[in-house]
């Protein structure tokens, strides 16, 4: 599917050397003695590596770019920069170096961080709505549909209960509803999103087609080789904040089979550099707390 | 201590599976400007912004709302907490500075006086403490959706400003008990109240965006705060502590009344309490108001809104 005809189709998000940084505060050596903090007060401004503030470089270098109709999986192992790059095409971090363009405002699946626990669920799909951007005409319109969708009220009235009072279940159920309400230009779907009962992550992977068809463009973050195989055509593969490869569905994860096969029986990490098979999967990469 | 990694070895497989070799850099960008598209995450211009905002005015609203009615949701006397809390502040101020340290010396009225000090005072309060968490302990949010920033100090202010309304219900209630007549003048709270909620608002930017770089400063807000309230005549009278009789040199007074927070508070005495008379308001008080309403507003909304495109980063 990615061919070498770009100039005919219309790119939705275009990635330019991307590179994305987080800084951490206090990690580092002496974390968390008195001395060792007043020494990073005053040596800040010098190097940020003698201040105490370490630099994880989530992302390094990824270029690519994406078209209109496409559904892009982006695959690596844990801790690889798949979320961190999806948040950033969402343009909800920074990049360091680099540029992202978008065609519109791409948004992530998700509306957890908006919810409260202590609302009734009802209120928290008003608050959600809002949060997501749309009106309230919008949500009335849509509440009744939102709250069949979720299934909260099979087992009686409990719309109307906080939603500290629901079961983790049928918490997931109605936040994938609530963020499933809006239709988007770039979607991006992080994983963790097959919550639920066998029956609502049916409902849920049928909700996603439909949000798929409206959408310009899809990302999906996903661990599971099948989901992507399902919905996607093309497959970037991260490793280490590397872009690996880029290609057709197909060819990238045969590679990635091959790949996440091989550690397994692979010989002592170090022992074999040159060897991708040896090489264990790189420590996780401290994430964002995960918006979705 | 920089977590460098070994880049992973090349692969034959990354080699030949690129099928379109990534285009330069130039290319990339051309493209983009070809088609229309726009740099995620840019900062919009500031009538953009503005304009967005008040897109998400329902959000804003709705958000602080559902705030006020959490804090108390989980308490078995619920919303009641909100009128009782004010209402127990003000009477352990009462107990400590009027009976044990008799601060009311010369001031008449002393316990409405107290009171709306520490109300107002409160609003200030509470409302720069929102606002330096605003970003810093709301990073989940800020990560997974889109809106204008700003909308959380905004929120946070608007909270407060909700939490003030039944505080001042409240003061109403110790007002006609303490035989404080209600009167015209009592409207001019309203005025007073939107000037101060302005005030504070651009504050809680400016600390929103200063606690989103230095998250210690949620740690040394209290103090600072502290500090800034003994010096506001929350619990005496500035008027009488440097009257001319009083020994204190004559510029200290005017010097002492210029600060925003001794002004919003005495603007809300000289509405609700009669015996609070015009004399000892500071000079040209509305004026004063208006104008730390405007630069704090103005200022801080600026300021704020300068760094919006670097909110969220770890």
């Amino acid at each position: 599917m990615a061919d070498n005809t770009p100039a005919e189709r219309v790119p939705t998000v275009i990635a330019d050397g991307v590179d994305i940084v987080y800084r951490v505060n206090g990690t580092g050596a002496g974390r968390g003695s008195a001395t060792a903090a007043l020494n990073r007060i005053l040596r800040r401004g010098k190097t940020e590596k003698a201040a105490g503030v370490r630099r994880v470089h989530a992302v390094k270098n990824v270029s690519f770019v994406a078209y209109r109709g496409e559904a892009i999986g982006l695959i690596g192992t844990n801790g690889s920069g798949k979320s961190t790059l999806l948040k950033a095409v969402a343009g909800l971090l920074p990049v360091e170096n680099g540029r992202i363009y978008t065609d519109g405002q791409p948004s992530l699946l998700g509306v957890n961080a908006a919810l409260m626990n202590d609302l009734t669920g009802e209120r928290n799909v008003y608050l959600g709505g809002l949060a997501m951007g749309m009106s309230r005409a919008q949500i009335k319109e849509r509440y009744q549909e939102i709250v069949d969708f979720s299934g909260i009220n099979d087992k009686g009235d409990f719309i109307t209960l906080p939603m500290r009072t629901y079961s983790s279940g049928m918490a997931a159920r109605l936040r994938f509803s609530i963020a499933a309400a809006k239709d988007h230009d770039v979607l991006l779907v992080d994983e963790a999103l097959a919550t639920g009962d066998r029956s609502f992550q049916k409902r849920s992977e049928e909700r996603i087609r439909e949000l798929r068809k409206h959408a310009g463009t899809v990302f999906l973050v996903s661990h599971s080789n099948k989901s992507i195989r399902d919905t996607c055509d093309r497959v970037l593969w991260l490793e280490r904040g590397e872009l690996r490869m880029d290609g057709p569905t197909d060819e990238v994860l045969k590679e990635y089979e091959k790949f996440t096969g091989g550690p397994a029986k692979a010989p002592a990490p170090k022992a074999a550099a040159p060897t991708p098979q040896a090489k264990p999967a790189p420590p996780a990469a401290p994430k964002a707390p995960a918006g979705v | 201590m920089s977590q460098v990694l070994d880049p992973p070895p090349p692969t034959q497989a990354s080699a030949q599976a690129a099928p379109a070799p990534a285009p330069a850099q130039d290319d990339l960008a051309a493209l983009a400007a070809r088609h229309g598209l726009t740099v995620s995450g840019a900062r919009p211009s500031l009538p953009e912004y503005v304009r967005r905002l008040w897109a998400r005015r329902h959000f804003i609203g709705a958000f602080s709302t559902a705030k006020l009615t959490a804090q108390y949701s989980q308490a078995k006397l619920g919303q009641v907490w909100q009128v009782m809390t004010p209402l127990l502040n003000a009477a352990v101020y009462y107990f400590i500075f009027g009976l044990l340290m008799n601060t009311s010396r010369g001031v008449e009225d002393f316990v409405p006086f107290l009171v709306t000090g520490v109300f107002v005072w409160t609003f200030t309060q509470s409302s720069i403490m929102a606002g330096t968490r605003a970003i810093s302990g709301n990073l989940g949010l800020v990560r997974a959706l889109h809106f204008p920033r700003a909308a959380l100090p905004v929120s946070f202010c608007l909270q407060q400003l909700q939490q003030l309304l039944f505080s001042m219900g409240a003061l109403v209630l110790i007002l006609l008990a303490f035989g404080v007549p209600p009167g015209l003048s009592w409207v001019l709270a309203v005025p007073a109240l939107a000037l101060q909620f302005v005030f504070n608002t651009g504050l809680a930017m400016i600390m929103a965006r200063v606690g989103s770089k230095i998250p210690d400063m949620a740690q040394l807000m209290p103090f600072l705060l502290r500090t800034w309230m003994y010096a506001s005549g929350v619990m005496f009278s500035i008027h009488h502590m440097t009257g001319p009789d009083s020994g204190v040199p004559s510029w200290v007074g005017p010097l002492l009344q210029v600060n925003p927070a001794v002004v919003y508070i005495d603007l809300m005495r000289f509405a609700l309490i009669d015996s609070f008379g015009g004399d000892m308001l500071p000079a040209h008080v509305w004026a004063l108001a208006l104008g730390w309403a405007l630069v704090a507003g103005i200022g801080g909304f600026i300021y704020f809104w300068k760094a919006e495109e670097t909110y969220g980063r770890g």
